[in-house]
């Protein structure tokens, strides 16, 4: 819990990671966490929980990801790192608030994962054209490279040549 | 306008009453018994074979069978048939101007700018049909040469629409090497899955 206090300010929610058996869980559901959305209507987009319904369900709202105010199955949404201060049960205000001040669209958009999201995206609508420039541009830089390393080993070997014996 | 039904006609000899007044359509010598349906008027109308929306004259298109498969050819329009025209350009990967049908055709997104073509139609692509067997000429070897021989017509009109494709052609970076290349699928890749 250190490690996120660290990033993101103190004023984060009192972790109950005290406990010995939570220990192992770093991100918790949670009031304030973003969530990935997996399946469903809103899948692929985040949104914030605000609300714990019960042991199964979350209230989840994505003011500005599209994603309204709603009751979610938590088996429907996969917890990312960034947390932040929210009072339980916010109204959507409150949660645009929040969202703004914490920057947290460009916060997420930082992430490693939403950077695979985005190069899977990419790659996904390439067009055949696009392949094509993609494996030139792939071969000459890995020629470049090859011959780099060609030029470096000749120096290498040298190095380790076996004097020859008179 | 009213249709004479009847016409008069001269006879001839003394004793016949010299003309005679004689139906226009002299009704049937025989007749079936009982009345039979005709059947319909077939007015049926051969329509166009609609193009495929992803299919414009310029696009990209990647064909799927025959000698040139895998080859990324452009299209340069719809023939009065139905068919593609096609051409590699032949300068670029040694397709000539071809005709191919849709179905045997990925389209991809890329297009090129053509300039106004001259006009082509299905004619200087008919073949002419092989010698019918004379009696004759069984016994004759007449191997002769039947293999096709393009004709210089069409090796003319293949030099003047290269020479227009081309420099449209070459307009756009690396657009040259994309058509000189095939298309292949390598491990991982689905068509189904891909976008073109």
């Amino acid at each position: 819990s250190s490690g996120i206090n660290a990033e993101y300010g103190d004023s984060i929610n009192a972790l109950p990671s005290r406990f010995s058996a939570m220990v192992s869980f770093k991100r918790l559901v949670q009031p304030g966490r973003i969530v990935f959305i997996s399946s469903g209507k809103y899948a692929k987009k985040i949104a914030m929980i605000v609300e714990i319904v019960d042991q199964n369900r979350v209230i989840v709202d994505g003011p500005f990801t599209g994603v309204p105010r709603h009751q979610c199955g938590i088996k429907q949404i996969q917890l990312t790192k960034l947390v932040f201060q929210l009072p339980h049960g916010s109204k959507t205000i409150v949660v645009e608030k929040v969202w703004n001040k914490n920057a947290v669209t460009a916060k997420w958009n930082d992430t490693v994962w939403a950077r695979k999201l985005e190069r899977k995206r990419l790659r996904a609508s390439m067009s055949d054209f696009d392949r094509f420039k993609v494996m030139i541009a792939r071969q000459t830089r890995n020629r470049i490279l090859q011959t780099f390393k060609i030029s470096k080993m000749a120096g290498v070997r040298k190095m380790y040549k076996r004097p020859v014996k008179n | 306008k009213e249709v004479a039904l009847t016409k008069t006609k001269t006879v001839a000899g003394e004793k016949n009453g010299g003309t005679r007044t004689v139906p226009v359509q002299k009704s049937p010598r025989f007749y079936p018994t009982e009345d039979c349906k005709t059947p319909l008027k077939n007015r049926r109308v051969a329509k166009p074979t609609k193009l495929r929306g992803s299919i414009v004259p310029g696009s990209v298109v990647i064909l799927l069978a025959g000698s040139h498969r895998g080859k990324r050819v452009v299209v340069l329009k719809q023939l009065p048939s139905g068919l593609l025209l096609v051409t590699g350009p032949y300068k670029i990967n040694g397709v000539p101007l071809r005709r191919v049908d849709q179905t045997y055709v990925i389209a991809t997104s890329t297009k090129v700018e053509l300039p106004a073509l001259p006009a082509i139609g299905d004619e200087i692509f008919k073949r002419k049909g092989k010698p019918t067997k004379n009696e004759k000429e069984m016994f004759v070897d007449n191997a002769g040469d039947n293999s096709y021989k393009i004709s210089a017509e069409k090796v003319a009109l293949q030099k003047e629409i290269d020479a227009l494709v081309v420099p449209a052609v070459k307009k756009v970076d690396m657009l040259q090497s994309y058509l000189r290349s095939r298309f292949t699928l390598t491990k991982g890749q689905f068509p189904h899955e891909m976008k073109f």
